[in-house]
């Protein structure tokens, strides 16, 4: 088994893009560390054909949506709270971009997540998702298509 | 909007311009007929291997504080070339010469020890510090928690003794038969020798010092060259 310090150096990078994609950027930091700190304790344990990187990916996520469960506990509700505004581009980025993604129902943002921000390929999206490589396919792309509405629509 | 134009002509259109509905473009792959998104497969900023850094410190601070932290390591640079330095909770478990592949020791530290494996430079700083002032001869005994898990049996009784042994402080050598009688087992020579051979902790523990009887220097971990610059530094000469 490879030393943590490997894995981390490896993937970090793609851990803080998705991340920042599903928990915003506000939220990133604290999502890319409890997900590292989470995976750093089952790591001893991970079975030897486990791919590292998918597996980061999904540990991500679900930390970056437990960033948003932990802001909105006081709003019982499936959808994710009302943002401040955030225009501008702080930190050089598309900000509202990822706040979009972020909205995104719960098997299109993973679908673009993982294929498009952490950039896995369709097969093993689905094999995270659960269904065939079209079926992570057409989710990629409804998410993407809904995004281009959304997001250009709150630009508009 | 053209892909390659996306970001500033973007930001111009969002602010002074709206775009009209009709303009968007509906026969293009999805990354390239959302421009912004030409940028998703990179999501990179100019500050992130910084960052990362900054990241990268906190979950070293995290893991610590969660006592997940089971190996942490560092480099030093010396006279006889950088130095790994690695620490379980107990104390520093490994020092390595570069001639060993740092890589090759951290894999086999994961293997042995365990893979929660960290550059974490701080729990190491004592024992970094005390060797630098080692190398500038200012400093004849280390003062650091050693953790001798990864010798066993004979080997590891005889690092205790090394640790221990008055005629053996700075500046001095012993025959391995001497440290085989110290150790309790006179004849067990040659067992002394590879003891001194594999010490996981070699500088920190003193098994340079160890030479043959006839006072040549014998082999070291570090090779012999390596060997023989610590002894000079501490005016032992063959």
């Amino acid at each position: 088994m490879r030393p943590f310090e490997q894995v981390v150096a490896e993937h970090g990078a793609t851990v803080l893009r998705v991340c920042r994609a599903v928990a915003g950027p506000d939220h990133a930091d604290d999502a890319w560390s409890e997900t590292f700190l989470a995976a750093m304790r089952a790591y001893p344990d991970l079975p030897a054909e486990t791919n590292v990187q998918a597996w980061l990916v999904t540990i991500a996520r679900r930390k970056s949506i437990d960033t948003h469960r932990a802001r909105s506990r006081t709003h019982p509700t499936d959808q994710v709270p009302e943002r401040p505004s955030t225009h501008g581009q702080p930190g050089g980025w598309e900000r509202d971009l990822w706040e979009a993604i972020g909205d995104l129902p719960a098997k299109q943002q993973s679908a673009v997540v993982y294929h498009h921000v952490a950039g896995l390929p369709h097969a093993e999206v689905a094999a995270l998702l659960g269904g065939t490589p079209a079926a992570a396919r057409r989710a990629a792309a409804d998410g993407i298509a809904r995004l281009r509405r959304t997001y250009l629509e709150e630009v508009r | 909007m053209s892909a390659s134009t996306a970001p500033s002509a973007h930001h111009a259109a969002r602010e002074f311009t709206p775009l009209p509905a009709q303009h968007e473009p509906r026969h293009l792959s999805p990354l390239t007929a959302l421009p912004a998104l030409t940028a998703l497969p990179t999501l990179t900023t100019p500050d992130d291997d910084a960052h990362l850094r900054d990241l990268h410190t906190r979950l070293v601070r995290e893991a610590e504080e969660h006592g997940q932290l089971d190996v942490a390591y560092r480099t030093v640079s010396s006279a006889v070339g950088d130095l790994l330095l690695a620490a379980t909770p107990a104390g520093v478990v490994r020092v390595a010469f570069a001639q060993e592949d740092f890589d090759v020791v951290l894999t086999e530290l994961a293997a042995r020890l365990s893979p929660r494996v960290l550059a974490a430079p701080r729990r190491l700083d004592a024992a970094a510090r005390q060797l630098e002032e080692y190398f500038a001869g200012s400093r004849r005994r280390f003062d650091v928690p050693i953790d001798l898990t990864l010798a066993a049996g004979f080997r590891r009784q005889v690092l205790q003794t090394l640790q221990t042994l008055p005629t053996i402080a700075y500046g001095r050598t012993a025959s391995y038969a001497e440290v085989a009688r110290a150790a309790g087992s006179e004849r067990a020579v040659r067992a002394v020798g590879s003891a001194c051979a594999t010490n996981p902790v070699p500088v920190l523990v003193p098994c340079h010092r160890v030479v043959r009887s006839d006072g040549t220097f014998g082999g070291y971990r570090g090779g012999v060259e390596a060997k023989r610059l610590l002894l000079g530094l501490e005016g032992v000469t063959a």
